[in-house]
């Protein structure tokens, strides 16, 4: 059925180009009631939220960003998820183009003076990934001459310089896949960044990374919502609902179970 | 295959010696490649399923054609404005106003200094301050024009100073004015000799787009992090790139001879047709690097 | 100016970087382009042949791409390393030698154009009184191309200085782990975002300090080494 395939990717084009020159326009489709919730996610971390090759999406974020959506009373076929990437997820709540954000999403009070937030939903925290065999890196102290990789504008890296290891040799890519590739092929010895995300990435390959599981910072994932959001205090309610049904601990099974990284206690919802 | 005006053509022994030459290189080559295919292949970079992927019509549609779409639009966007900027730049260099010519000069010489690279990251961090929202589609698209606009401004103006004086004398002596002159005489017989030129500086953008990547703009080079996040596929994912972006230059690269055999052929100019007589001409391009035409 | 008291050593740590990687890529695309232009001119198909696609390939792949393939594919599959115990050294040769192979080409290209403003008698006449491909190549044709294309290697190497910015996809720094030009503007931008055009006009200042010396020095060398014919 190669016809088939040429027909769709030539259709696919016909579709983009016929998109861009009506300049966004409405959701091709029929969606009846009109009433669509977008959600912010990671469209390439992987266990968290991640867009696979078919076009449907998978992790951790997504199944809770569904659950809660499910509970606001939105069909799962009027969800659409839009990849929010770190540097564009406030200005996507201000201006409307999301409803929601569910993205390894950091509460903090820089980010509480432009956006609300519910949740906490998970409490990640700053840890390294090592391949499966490396037994001289333990924590971030002993990092010291080896070469630790992270992602290019990121903090972790450089606390770990500033306040662990001072003669550790950083390298910085745009992608932690890159950082993987590098570890798997022992370029590089370690990476660093919330436990949590480390976790997708041991679980794509079982058996040849694994997480030092000491980690030195706390990092409170909320969901973003724009300023004054009505619906804050029916998403706490969810996501306390989330951790006492199990669903909570099925999102994470589903997507992290297999990453040798243990689920820790559920948060405390902070209703501020 | 002429023989070159460097060496005599190759009696017997030449020819012997040719082909000892050619069978060593040849032999190089086969080493190197076998190298090649062998680390390769020990790192498992040829298994299958880092390949079938790009047999998928999905791969296709999910990650390759919206990282074509993202290139091109920003390619054709780019070219467009670098063009009209190059026109707009070329004539203010070319007034006789120094109230115009000074300051167009100065744009030009000073974004033809910049690495484009730091422009489009300048333009990008500016958009906030300025009030707006932070697009790094026209980060890329602003960066491409104002560089290639300024490379461009100088091909034309070169042009124009390439034209035998006679023509804008003839056109003051019937009495347009300069304008005039300029618009209906010079800038047509310009635009026709340098206009392989002015491929060659659109194949040059078209390359330059692929900055974009390093500001995370979704072109095609961003596709290649796509892919291996999703098939664990770095380097086979980065060879197609590679051959999409070799296609793209060779068809730019076809249609700058063809324009270049029509001018050639046609001659309507008055003035030398082509570029490489002008010192100028020929800095301007060498200073963009410009690839594809051959 | 807060600014400069507080990273102004940075900046000029990140511009010492990039003046070294402009140097080395400089003296090595050269040297290679020379190779490469042999190639293209020498009475060998084969080596022709790989002339030519070399400069083809590496002319139509963009730069930032050129890089990727140095680190992911030269370094990390094929095992060539400059540095096993250092990263910074190890990535820093591979950026030169990335930026050497992309310009050589250029260099090439302009070489040859260069060789085709040398008079046909020059070259018939070095055949004519016996020399062979390489002695009329070294001796005759090449010092003169070279005179001729002064200006344009120039630019291509202007070119060249601009583009060391690109390592940044490579992430090339000092021991000290400073970033090159592109990436400590980057980070400084992102840690001032009051003050972007300051910065900004910084580092344009400094591109053009590295970069109007080769311009004038290049001016100078084509008048006082023109071939006068």
């Amino acid at each position: 059925m190669k016809f088939k395939k040429i027909a769709a990717a030539v259709g696919a084009l016909a579709l983009a180009g016929s998109l861009a020159a009506c300049g966004g326009g409405d959701d091709t489709g029929s969606d009846a009631g009109g009433d669509k919730i977008k959600i912010g996610i990671k469209f390439d971390q992987p266990g968290l939220g991640f867009k696979e090759a078919d076009g449907s999406y998978s992790g951790f974020d997504v199944d809770m960003a569904t659950y809660i959506a499910e509970g606001l009373g939105y069909e799962e076929d009027q969800i659409e998820f839009v990849e929010a990437v770190s540097a564009n997820r406030e200005t996507f709540l201000k201006d409307g183009t999301v409803d929601m954000i569910l993205a390894t999403y950091s509460i903090t009070d820089e980010r509480k003076a432009e956006v609300d937030f519910a949740g906490p939903y998970y409490v990640a925290g700053q840890d390294i990934l090592v391949a499966a065999d490396n037994t001289d890196i333990t924590g971030p102290k002993t990092l010291d001459g080896k070469k630790l990789c992270s992602v290019t504008g990121s903090t972790p890296a450089e606390n770990i310089k500033e306040n662990y290891s001072k003669g550790v040799q950083l390298q910085e890519f745009d992608t932690y896949s890159k950082c993987i590739t590098a570890i798997e092929g022992g370029q590089l010895d370690a990476m660093t960044t919330d436990d949590i995300i480390l976790a997708g990435y041991a679980q794509q390959d079982p058996g040849k990374f694994k997480i030092v599981g000491a980690p030195f910072s706390e990092e409170n994932y909320g969901v973003g919502l724009p300023k004054g959001s009505e619906d804050r205090d029916k998403i706490n309610d969810l996501i306390e609902q989330s951790f006492e049904d199990g669903a909570w601990e099925k999102a994470f099974n589903d997507n992290l179970g297999e990453s040798g990284y243990e689920l820790p206690e559920p948060p405390t919802v902070d209703r501020y | 295959m002429s023989a070159s005006v460097l060496y005599d053509a190759p009696g017997p022994r030449g020819k012997a010696l040719n082909l000892v030459y050619s069978a060593v290189a040849l032999a190089a080559l086969a080493w190197v490649a076998w190298i090649v295919y062998s680390k390769f292949d020990s790192t498992g970079q040829w298994e299958a399923d880092k390949w079938t992927p790009f047999l998928e019509s999905q791969t296709w549609e999910n990650f390759l054609i919206p990282g074509l779409i993202g290139t091109l639009s920003a390619f054709a966007v780019g070219a467009v404005l670098a063009v009209a900027f190059g026109f707009v730049f070329a004539v203010g260099r070319l007034s006789q106003s120094r109230f115009i010519s000074v300051p167009s000069a100065v744009v030009v010489e000073f974004f033809r200094a910049i690495p484009m690279l730091l422009l489009m990251m300048f333009i990008y961090f500016m958009q906030q301050p300025l009030g707006l929202d932070t697009s790094v589609f026209w980060a890329v698209v602003l960066g491409l024009m104002l560089y290639n606009g300024s490379v461009l401004a100088e091909v034309i103006r070169a042009g124009v100073n390439a034209l035998p004086k006679g023509q804008s004398e003839a056109g003051v002596a019937i009495g347009l004015s300069p304008g005039q002159v300029m618009r209906t005489i010079l800038l047509p017989q310009a635009v026709r000799a340098m206009l392989p030129a002015i491929i060659a500086q659109l194949v040059v953008l078209l390359k330059d787009t692929a900055l974009g990547y390093i500001l995370a703009y979704s072109e095609l080079l961003n596709q290649i992090n796509k892919l291996d996040g999703n098939f664990d596929n770095l380097i086979p994912a980065a060879l197609v790139v590679a051959l999409i972006y070799i296609a793209l230059n060779t068809i730019l690269g076809l249609v700058a001879n063809f324009v270049e055999a029509r001018t050639r052929r046609v001659g309507h100019t008055a003035g030398p047709v082509g570029h490489a007589e002008d010192p100028n001409v020929q800095t301007a391009t060498a200073a963009g690097m410009p690839g594809g035409n051959a | 100016m807060d600014l400069i008291s507080e990273s102004g050593s940075a900046i000029l740590t990140s511009f010492g970087l990039t003046l070294r990687l402009a140097f080395f890529s400089g003296i090595f695309s050269l040297l290679l382009g020379v190779v490469l232009a042999t190639f293209r001119v020498s009475p060998v198909p084969v080596l022709r042949w790989v002339g030519a696609a070399v400069v083809y390939t590496l002319r139509n792949t963009p730069l930032t791409l050129v890089m990727f393939f140095t680190l992911f594919g030269l370094s990390y599959q094929l095992g060539v390393s400059f540095d096993k115990e250092l990263l910074y050294r190890n990535n820093f040769w591979l950026a030169v030698l990335a930026l050497s192979v992309y310009t050589s080409t250029f260099v090439c290209e302009v070489l040859r154009s260069g060789i085709n403003t040398v008079p046909l008698g020059q070259a018939e006449a070095a055949r004519a009184i016996g020399l062979t491909f390489t002695q009329n190549l070294r001796l005759i044709v090449l010092p003169q191309a070279l005179r001729s294309v002064i200006n344009p290697l120039a630019s291509v190497l202007i070119a060249m200085t601009k583009n060391t910015t690109v390592a940044v996809t490579i992430g090339v720094t000092t021991a000290t782990f400073v970033n090159e030009a592109s990436g400590q503007m980057k980070a400084l931008m992102e840690r001032n975002s009051d003050q972007i055009l300051l910065i900004f006009i910084i580092f344009a200042a400094g591109f053009m300090i590295l970069t109007l010396p080769i311009g004038f020095i290049a001016g100078w060398a084509s008048k006082r080494f023109a071939v006068i014919r």
